[in-house]
């Protein structure tokens, strides 16, 4: 028996680095201190004695089929990346999209394959918080590390975000019940604010629930800055769904905060507005800083879709959504994120690692992927699978590959090996299809 | 591998050649007394030779660099190239990439660089970046002015426990010395304060900047760090800073070097040698600063030179980019670390008709021509806060050539007459003074000197052929032609391997990383451990076996050895 | 009748939980269903299926009671049944219409599509 402590779980942002995993004849029996989440991707779903790779959902061997309607054969690696490579070689506009269920070591192969091949790269944040990063190209992005609003914050405020069933970890860790130096009372020393378009699970925990008209929280943000500045006057009587008087009231919350923190998920990002929304929530953060100290930072969802960003970035300049075709890198979401390219035809193969597109991409996206050469990279059975020509099986990163993971709020933490490999790792396979591609064009 | 540079004007300061016809020999990446016929040859032809450039502060990788890049993708989309056979893609003028950061610092015949400001809390992503950064060697300092195991100790009065947090710091984050960022300011900033002068007390914690100051020098010198040092003053970015600066100078009196270097090295003066009471009489007192250089032996500063045009600004100073961005009415990035620090990013744009920017272009030369000792001035743009570090051929080219800066102030506003002294200052740089402030100064200030910053014998085998005849140049008049060659050297070669011919990347080997590995007696630091895993229990977000950069981010380290006692010889 | 809502997706616990078991019917529980509160229920007739039909498409899920949903709002946790009836349109930014749909929900007697099932309309 082996017990790892200090491990990260690899499930959502919140990179939790400090689960307890036993570990018995290569199968993990125990994983303490995580949650449903995290117990749920280290121990598998079907805990069937406890192994996470023997289960009906994981893939067990490579396997290609040309008509997609057809079942799959199983064939040997060599055989499933020379495929691959082929598909991917002999494209005019390739994407490789997904990336979040990856390690930063994966990230970097997965760029230097897309520079090699002239694709185009983007990873799920496009659907996700891909409009943080426009706003963050508007308005910047004042924030800090969670260990700094757990030590220090007396408001938090939620802005369509539900911790409680997406990080399940958050308020207890970083957040709303977490104790620090300067917050030794935990929850008893905070005020919560949640706004949100219904009442969450988190917002039935909230000191003050707002509840706004969907697609108004642009609305509400500039009411909320109008008053801060101190033209109530102009705000009507009630904005987005909000009275004024409540939103006096949390002007006045924030504003007599010693420290505080506003966390916005998908409520913003995705709705009406989309990047508006948070280039309007950055500005409301920076206007609150000329009476206290505020910071803002996004719910990351996956646990390392923050790390491609940041390799992305450092690599390419760019945060995602890059075009190599020029040879150059060109970026511009809207035009060159996954969903853009897909709904305008362009794109004739794509790979998919660490993701499932299938699942997670609207009905016309899906269409057009389900219709092309495709080549899927993942340990899961999943969506993607189902529209698949080429699928190669890895080891999963975080559970039986180490390497590199960003938080939500950029702190990068190494995620620990704690079981063999029974497959090639997702480095592995990208180089081997990146040498293939260099082979079958003559480089 | 063996290599012969014959026929060089070489410049090499601290081998006491000016210009002298020499030969190189190199061998095994060393400098070497001589080589077989064997050695391939380059002949130099009488151009100028140069051991390869030292950066002793540069913002080159981490977390505000890569938050910097993601805040101006405008930025990114300047000086865009495609990959090649050898290199991958370039992108970014303020903000490049990783790949680009390291091709062009060699194609200017730079060979190593140090990174000025990382949190031990990030520095893996440090390493991380300075792991893609090809060709040059590099290292990073560590923040160590705000945080919390700093400020008690401090408190506390209790060295032993200082030095041991700071060598297990530097162990943490795999850092090269000690950073201090307006000190107490980062601490403060956290509730959205800031320290206004060396003697205001932090509250809660109950210390002073000056205390704090004192006392890392202090532990400085026990540990005796190759670097001294390293201090970002407080009150940056304000109007009559300069008396802080004096002052924090001043503090390095109480303190013995414990190697033949300074105590205290005090950064990017352009930003701190403010005079004035308001942006209305804003002015240089850049000439007080250059003053008491030259009346101080223990006192090493840079230029952090203004460079118009765009600019990123970034540091660990939370407070002044918060004032910045509220100031230009810019985009804003923010980055606290829990218990460490905090940081910064602000684009600017320094514009010739702001009178501002115009007397801080006035300010780091100043502070240059007029301290007399080049070794107390390093060429710097604290990139990308003064400017790109693309553009040190252009301040090489103003310092050599008092008719160019002529040149320069007849667009500028007419501030620059006024309220700096930079008109009337005749003197010219030359090829000595910048390999002085280019190589030998800044290798000495780091206390790398033993390998770096010179061409003797023994020394990495890091050189720069220019295409400059200096005896053939009057670097006052054809300033043009010494700014174009000192942007695209002829050769620069890294631990004896050719990386640039003509201007052109021929070769992309990985350099090595610098961290300082400071020896404290066990007990101490077992004592000091205590406290650190009970904040880490109580008080940080994350465990404290994740905390410290493990090996696999450093795969070419170049390990120094330091340390309170002698290094045990296995 | 036929209730006329705005549309959202977004996660859950059971939807993450199962994010990586896909295949099973425990996934499909937790993401092919529509939540509604109590009288949005009542007006369609309190019936155990319902489709959603949007400009983009139309899907049959589970109908569940959620009493936190302010009238005329519509959940779908997020996943291939949701995304059939998303709004593909990324309005210049790359994110495409996940939440604030307008859509029509009736009360069905037609099955739920079984991931595969549904995927396999996607080939076709």
């Amino acid at each position: 028996m082996n017990v790892i402590t200090d491990a990260l779980c690899p499930f959502c942002g919140c990179l939790c680095d400090d689960i307890t995993v036993v570990v018995e004849d290569n199968k993990i029996i125990e994983a303490k201190h995580a949650c449903m989440l995290g117990s749920a991707k280290i121990l598998g779903h079907c805990r069937l004695g406890g192994n996470n790779i023997e289960t009906h959902h994981t893939i067990k061997e490579p396997m290609t089929r040309v008509d997609k309607n057809s079942n799959f054969k199983e064939v040997s690696y060599d055989e499933a990346i020379n495929e691959a490579a082929e598909i991917l070689a002999k494209s005019k506009r390739p994407l490789l999209y997904g990336w979040a269920s990856a390690s930063c070591e994966v990230h970097k192969k997965g760029l230097l394959l897309a520079e090699e091949l002239g694709a185009i790269i983007d990873n799920t944040a496009s659907v996700c918080h891909g409009p943080t990063g426009l706003a963050t190209h508007e308005k910047g992005s004042p924030s800090a590390t969670l260990g700094q609003i757990k030590n220090r914050a007396d408001v938090i405020v939620f802005w369509g975000c539900n911790p409680v069933q997406a990080h399940p970890r958050h308020m207890g860790r970083y957040s709303s019940f977490a104790r620090g130096f300067f917050s030794e009372k935990g929850r008893k020393g905070r005020k919560i604010i949640v706004l949100d378009v219904r009442k969450t699970d988190t917002a039935k925990m909230a000191d003050e629930y707002v509840e706004i008209q969907q697609g108004s929280d642009y609305l509400v943000i500039s009411a909320l800055r109008a008053i801060l500045s101190g033209h109530a006057d102009v705000v009507p009587a009630s904005v987005g769904g909000v009275l004024k008087d409540q939103l006096v009231k949390v002007v006045e919350t924030l504003k007599t905060a010693k420290f505080g923190a506003i966390f916005f998920g998908m409520g913003l990002t995705q709705s009406k507005s989309r990047y508006k929304n948070i280039d309007n929530a950055v500005s409301l953060t920076f206007d609150l800083n000329s009476f206290t100290k505020f910071v803002i930072t996004p719910m990351r969802g996956h646990y390392n879709v923050t790390g491609f960003n940041q390799v992305c970035t450092w690599e390419t300049g760019f945060t995602t959504a890059v075009d190599f075709s020029r040879g150059l890198p060109y970026y511009n979401p809207g035009e060159t994120a996954a969903n853009d390219v897909l709904n305008r035809n362009e794109v004739d193969a794509a790979m998919v690692i660490a993701a499932d597109a299938a699942a997670h991409f609207p009905a016309n996206s899906v269409r057009r992927l389900a219709k092309m050469p495709l080549v899927q990279i993942d340990p899961h059975w999943s969506a993607t699978t189902e529209i698949a020509n080429v699928v190669i099986p890895t080891a999963i990163c975080g559970i039986e590959v180490e390497g590199t993971a960003y938080r939500m709020d950029g702190v990068s933490l190494r995620l620990r090996k704690m079981i063999e490999p029974t497959h090639l790792t997702d480095e592995e396979v990208l180089e081997r299809i990146t040498q293939r591609v260099k082979e079958l064009r003559g480089e | 591998m063996e290599l012969l540079i014959k026929n060089g004007a070489v410049y090499d300061p601290v081998n006491g050649i000016a210009g002298d016809r020499a030969d190189i020999s190199i061998k095994d990446g060393k400098i070497v007394e001589k080589v077989s016929s064997g050695a391939s040859v380059i002949d130099a032809g009488g151009r100028l030779v140069m051991a390869g450039g030292v950066d002793a502060h540069s913002h080159i990788a981490g977390a505000k660099v890569n938050l910097g890049r993601l805040m101006r993708p405008e930025d990114s989309r300047i000086g865009l190239k495609s990959r090649t056979k050898i290199t991958r893609v370039y992108s970014g003028y303020t903000v490049p990439n990783v790949f680009a950061m390291g091709y062009r610092y060699a194609q200017m015949g730079y060979t190593t660089v140090f990174e000025a400001a990382q949190a031990i809390m990030k520095a893996r992503h440090t390493h991380e970046e300075l792991e893609e950064i090809p060709i040059i060697d590099k290292g990073a300092l560590t923040l160590f002015g705000s945080n919390w195991p700093t400020m008690d100790y401090v408190r506390e009065k209790n060295l032993d426990k200082l030095a041991a947090y700071v060598a297990w710091g530097l162990l943490a984050s795999r850092g090269f010395g000690v950073k201090v960022v307006n000190p107490g300011g980062g601490e403060m900033w956290g509730f959205g304060k800031n320290v206004t002068s060396l003697d205001d007390v932090v509250p809660n914690f109950d210390v002073t900047p000056a205390q704090i100051i004192v006392s890392l020098m202090k532990a400085n010198e026990m540990l005796r760090l190759p670097h001294s040092v390293h201090l970002h003053c407080n009150n940056l970015g304000k109007p009559g800073n300069y008396k802080t600066t004096l002052a924090s100078m001043e503090l390095a009196k109480q303190i013995k070097p414990a190697k033949d270097r300074q105590v205290l090295h005090v950064t990017h003066l352009t930003f701190n040698a403010w005079g004035g009471t308001n942006w209305g009489d804003f002015e240089s007192k850049a000439d007080e600063i250059a003053n008491y250089l030259n009346n101080s032996d223990n006192v090493t500063t840079d230029m952090g030179q203004l460079i118009f045009g765009s600019a990123t600004t970034m540091t660990a100073d939370g407070p002044v980019q918060y004032a910045n961005a509220k100031l230009l009415h810019a985009k804003w990035g923010n980055g606290d670390v829990e218990l460490e620090d905090a940081s910064g990013v602000v684009p600017i744009f320094y514009a010739k008709q702001i009178s501002i920017h115009a007397i801080m272009w006035a300010i780091g030369l100043e502070l240059a021509l007029l301290t007399k000792d080049p070794y107390k001035v390093l060429l710097t743009t604290d990139h990308p806060n003064g400017g790109p570090f693309v553009n040190y051929p252009e301040v090489i080219a103003l310092l050599m050539s008092n008719k160019k800066r002529q040149e320069e102030i007849k667009t500028l506003h007419e501030a620059v007459h006024k309220r700096t002294k930079i008109p009337g200052i005749e003197r010219e740089l030359d090829f000595n003074d910048i390999a002085i402030m280019t190589r030998a100064g800044p290798a000495k200030v780091l206390g790398l000197l033993d390998t770096k910053g010179h061409l003797g014998v023994g020394a990495d085998a890091d050189v720069a052929i220019y295409d400059i005849k200096p005896d053939q140049i009057d670097p006052s008049v054809e300033y043009a032609k010494i700014k174009s060659a000192f942007q695209s050297a002829a050769y620069t070669i890294k631990g004896g391997e050719v990386v640039v011919k003509d201007g052109q990347i021929t070769a992309t080997p990985m350099g090595r990383t610098f961290w300082v590995d400071a020896t404290v007696p066990e007990e101490q630091t077992e004592i000091m451990m205590k406290d650190i895993r009970m904040k880490f229990k109580n008080y940080y977000s994350i465990n404290l076996a994740n905390y410290m950069v493990q090996d696999a981010y450093v795969t070419h380290p170049k390990v120094v050895k330091a340390g309170a006692i002698p290094v045990k010889v296995s | 009748m036929t209730l006329k809502v705005t549309l959202i997706t977004g996660r859950t616990i059971s939807q993450g939980v199962n994010l990586e078991n896909k295949t099973s019917s425990d996934y499909m529980e937790a993401t092919a269903s529509c939540e509604l509160n109590t009288k949005d229920i009542e007006l369609l007739g309190k019936p155990k299926y319902v489709k959603i039909r949007t400009e983009y498409g139309d899907v049959v899920v589970k109908l569940k009671e959620n009493s936190s949903n302010p009238s005329g709002i519509a959940f779908i946790p997020m996943g291939p049944w949701a995304n059939a009836v998303v709004d593909p349109d990324t309005k210049g930014c790359g994110m495409p219409g996940f939440k604030g749909i307008p859509a029509e929900i009736d009360a069905t007697e037609n099955k739920v599509l079984l991931l595969k099932e549904l995927m396999a309309r996607y080939k076709q």
